[in-house]
């Protein structure tokens, strides 16, 4: 790997120039995760639940060939077109398709992290469209031309008064207004607007159906409902994974979501989109983008089980002290950071090495994805596809000569004490990264080899 | 087609002999405690009102006291006072409706959600366009957790579907929030016991 | 009963107290412990930064020391969970058996030992710092995120030390930020996770930081020093020993 200047280390470098907003970042998303503990701890049966959905995922994992001909089956009886796209590209032309044979310009679109990880809106702009994300968070991102940072939170990274001052920009709000509730009424007044004008809306899908073909949407705001429901036009678009077998399924994970993400019992809408509205037409888009080829890599294919929840995120303390767009992925945290390698390896190299792998993230992920696990895997991977730098490769090397032969490692330490020596000569800084902003050990007069070998070896013990 | 077939070719390689089994669903249990109780205290968490009656009168009482005789009140709940709807209207004439009064089948304990489906909606959009939204709910049928109202809704049919919790809510700015982001910006449940 | 010690590279190197504590506590115990003398590391440096397949020769060398021995301590969870999970070698029965009868100190003491108690005394306030491999990965105590009933084999221990004042913590087992080759890797991150550590610690009047890995403690030691702090860190084997 040559060395990328913008990788997470270097991000989150920056991020950390700003301690009071690291801090005010890091108690935000904390904040959310107590919420989440305290949602959890209100069902006795909260272990059993996440076993459950872990369970009905993994036989989807094993069965969806069959999952998604049963749901292109039903949604199709149910007057729905379904497409496929084989990659991100397709996904974008098929819905720009759709748009255009309805000759519109102006469509709306509610939370999707598929279309995201597309770049749909990039993609449609290009081709003359006007797409307004209608999620409040994903307005404001939007409207600042970011990115968004956290995946059910997209603008975490915003504080109030700068919210305030975006929209006194863009929607003429008096200056130095930040009160949430304000600009929050003010947004209504902006978007509303758009949902009366809009004859397309875009939502994306957090389960489907295979058993009726309908597809759950989940929304606090209500967004994805009023562009459905005032649009002649709804396009889903959905990643493969999607499926869940049976209707009886959603009360699993309609239980954990929620839960999960915000410690909500649950979302304020869970819509279930069957059949279009009479005079609607209804598109479901199914994409792949690599998921079939991850279906095949063992220790990698449960990843897809995720059901984007942001759980993970919150709990993670590198994500919550370097910020979501430390990933450079549409998906950030530790769940980006297995994703995001399996779509271009050489990009995101990084992001598996952005994790101390203390394991908080499986613990608290409702599908049970044993992400810190992956995250080692990945390096693993990584390494042996020569995405590593020389310089680490070369110390690494090193350090497996000496600790594999006990007499140099003797020597070695006794002179030098290596392991400092080493492990910082691992990333290439002339400065010592230990010593920046932390003392280094005191080096003791003698190794605990040394002192054993003085004091119980004369006292007549043999090893 | 040409991806579908690429796409489901992929899929067809048995990834493993002994697909995981799905899990019993049915060996989730009911919450503890009286679920009426339960729903009204999950539902005011969640910023819904909620409000006991024994009389569809009392709701009416209830309405006409909150709402000034302008309001534009849109009532699917043939018992309850307010204009019905016209079929195949312009869901966009709904903009300026201040409250509407729905029917659902049963509310959940555990969340403070309502299942209400497309055929007791009038439009589909109502729910979501209204400014205001009140519920009429049966004590009687308000159930404990999510598993019993899958169970309860079954193989039915219905379009279009959805659990209401509450108002139309957002945390986007700051994490402080806010009661009516695109939909209704109050939710009451009438809670019906008979 | 013959017990091996596995002493990690870097206490080894930079805390040869810690070894000593672990080896005196055991001996009081009446285990019989041997240090093999020829032991280097567990190999976990190379694999947790992508060269598991680099870690052959440390790996013989590692079931060379420690076969033949009805358990392996060491004192440390991250080692142990490493050498546990996976440690592989060219005499690959001779790997099972280690990774069956590796076990970390304090796990040691409370499940084989059945240690009910110690005639340790420390006189001190001290904040627990549960490092992750420990506690999530051998699961040495309850895990903050998951419903389930509370126990800690680390507290229990404390507990059993006359004088010991363990306070609380807000954050009970975030991590460190130590991490390995993190801490240098991510510099920024890991300075700021373990700046927060340990002020969880300070705000709550711990005057030590204890903790089942020494590379944690050498992290949050550096920070507290840099600091000119007051407060200590101190391996939970030395406490365990300490007869003050
Ligand atoms: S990996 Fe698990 S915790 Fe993270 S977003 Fe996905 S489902 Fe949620």
């Amino acid at each position: 790997m040559e060395q990328k200047i913008q990788d997470h280390a270097i991000l989150a470098d920056k991020f950390n120039k700003d301690i009071p907003r690291v801090d005010w970042h890091d108690k935000t998303l904390w904040f959310i995760r107590e919420k989440r503990d305290k949602a959890a701890w209100q069902i006795a049966e909260w272990e059993e639940l996440r076993e459950a959905a872990s369970q009905v995922k993994n036989n989807v994992l094993d069965n969806l060939h069959d999952y998604l001909l049963e749901f292109e089956k039903q949604a199709q009886q149910n007057g729905v077109t379904v497409h496929w796209a084989a990659n991100a590209e397709e996904h974008n032309r098929i819905v720009h398709a759709i748009i255009k044979e309805h000759g519109v310009t102006d469509i709306v679109k509610s939370k999707s992290m598929l279309t995201e990880e597309c770049h749909l809106n990039e993609y449609l702009q290009q081709q003359g469209i006007t797409v307004v994300d209608t999620d409040l968070g994903e307005r404001i991102v939007q409207l600042a031309g970011e990115p968004p940072s956290h995946i059910v939170l997209p603008c975490i990274h915003w504080k109030k008064e700068e919210i305030g001052e975006l929209f006194h920009q863009h929607l003429g709000t008096p200056k130095g207004n930040a009160d949430p509730q304000f600009l929050t009424a003010a947004a209504r007044e902006h978007l509303r607007q758009r949902f009366m004008t809009s004859r397309v809306a875009i939502t994306g899908v957090n389960f489907a159906v295979a058993e009726t073909g309908e597809v759950v949407v989940c929304t606090n705001e209500g967004n994805a409902d009023l562009g459905v429901q005032l649009a002649e036009v709804h396009i889903a678009c959905m990643g493969i994974e999607k499926i869940i077998p049976q209707r009886k399924h959603l009360g699993i994970f309609l239980r954990l979501l929620a839960r999960s993400a915000t410690g909500q019992p649950v979302t304020t809408y869970s819509s279930h989109f069957r059949k279009p509205r009479p005079g609607q037409t209804m598109h479901i888009v199914l994409v792949d983008n690599g998921r079939s080829e991850r279906l095949q890599q063992e220790s990698f294919r449960n990843a897809l089980k995720c059901i984007r929840c942001g759980a993970c995120m919150n709990t993670c303390p590198v994500y919550r002290r370097s910020g979501g767009h430390s990933y450079h992925y549409a998906i950030a945290g530790p769940i980006g950071s297995i994703l995001a390698p399996g779509l271009d390896m050489k990009k995101h190299a990084d992001l598996p090495f952005a994790s101390t792998l203390c394991g908080s993230c499986s613990n608290v992920c409702p599908v049970k994805i044993n992400i810190h696990e992956q995250l080692y895997e990945w390096r693993q991977v990584l390494v042996k596809s020569g995405h590593v730098s020389p310089v680490k490769k070369a110390g690494i090397s090193g350090m497996a000569a000496v600790l594999s032969r006990p007499g140099i490692y003797k020597v070695s330490g006794a002179v030098g004490r290596w392991f400092m020596k080493y492990i910082p000569a691992l990333v290439n800084n002339k400065l010592n990264p230990w010593y920046k902003q932390r003392e280094m050990p005191a080096v003791p007069k003698q190794s605990f080899n040394e002192w054993y070998r003085q004091n119980r070896k004369q006292n007549g013990k043999q090893s | 087609m040409e991806s579908r077939a690429k796409i489901l070719q992929a899929l067809s390689k048995k990834f493993t002999d002994h697909p995981a089994p799905l899990p019993d669903v049915k060996a989730f249990p009911p919450t503890a405690g009286d679920p009426v109780d339960k729903f009204e205290f999950i539902l005011r968490g969640i910023g819904g009102r909620t409000v006991r009656v024994s009389s569809y009168t009392e709701i009416d009482e209830y309405i006409a006291k909150e709402y000034t005789s302008g309001a534009r009140i849109i009532s699917l709940v043939k018992e309850v006072a307010g204009s019905a709807i016209t079929p195949d209207i312009d869901p966009h004439t709904f903009e300026n409706v201040d409250l509407v009064v729905l029917q659902p089948h049963f509310g959940v304990a555990e969340n403070g959600a309502a299942w209400i489906t497309s055929d007791r909606m009038g439009d589909r959009a109502l729910p979501f366009i209204s400014q205001h939204i009140a519920l009429v709910i049966t004590t009687d049928s308000i159930l404990h957790t999510m598993h019993e109202a899958y169970e309860q809704i079954g193989n039915a049919d219905h379009p279009f579907g959805t659990f209401i919790a509450g108002p139309s809510k957002t945390a986007d700015i700051e994490q402080s929030l806010v009661l009516g982001a695109h939909g209704p910006k109050s939710m009451t449940v009438f809670l019906l016991s008979r | 009963m013959k017990v091996a010690l596995f002493v990690p590279c870097y206490v080894d190197q930079f805390y040869p107290q810690v070894a000593i504590a672990t080896l005196e506590l055991l001996e009081k115990l009446g285990v019989d412990v041997t240090y093999p003398e020829s032991q280097t590391c567990c190999g976990q440096p190379m694999a947790n930064s992508g060269f598991e397949h680099l870690t052959h020769g440390c790996n013989d060398n590692f079931v060379n020391n420690f076969s033949g021995y009805d358990y392996i301590v060491c004192p440390s969870g991250s080692c142990t969970l490493h050498v546990k999970d996976h440690l592989h070698a060219t005499n690959e029965t001779a790997a099972a058996g280690i990774r069956k009868r590796v076990y970390e100190l304090t796990e040691f003491l409370t499940d084989v030992l059945k240690v009910e108690n110690l005639t340790s005394h420390f006189q001190h306030k001290v904040g627990l710092h549960q490092s992750c491999h420990g506690q999530r990965g051998l699961k040495i105590s309850q895990m903050s995120e998951l419903v389930s009933a509370p126990f800690s084999k680390t507290e229990k221990l404390l507990h059993m030390v006359k004088g010991l004042e363990l306070i609380k913590l807000s954050r009970t087992d975030e991590c460190c930020g130590f991490g390995g080759t993190f801490c240098v890797a991510e510099e920024a991150v890991s300075v700021k996770m373990g700046i927060d550590r340990v002020a969880d610690h300070v705000t709550h009047g711990a005057n030590y930081i204890t903790g089942n890995d020494m590379s944690c403690l050498m992290h949050l030691e550096g920070i507290l020093r840099r600091q000119q702090s007051p407060v200590k860190v101190i391996h939970i084997a030395e406490i365990l020993n300490a007869a003050e």
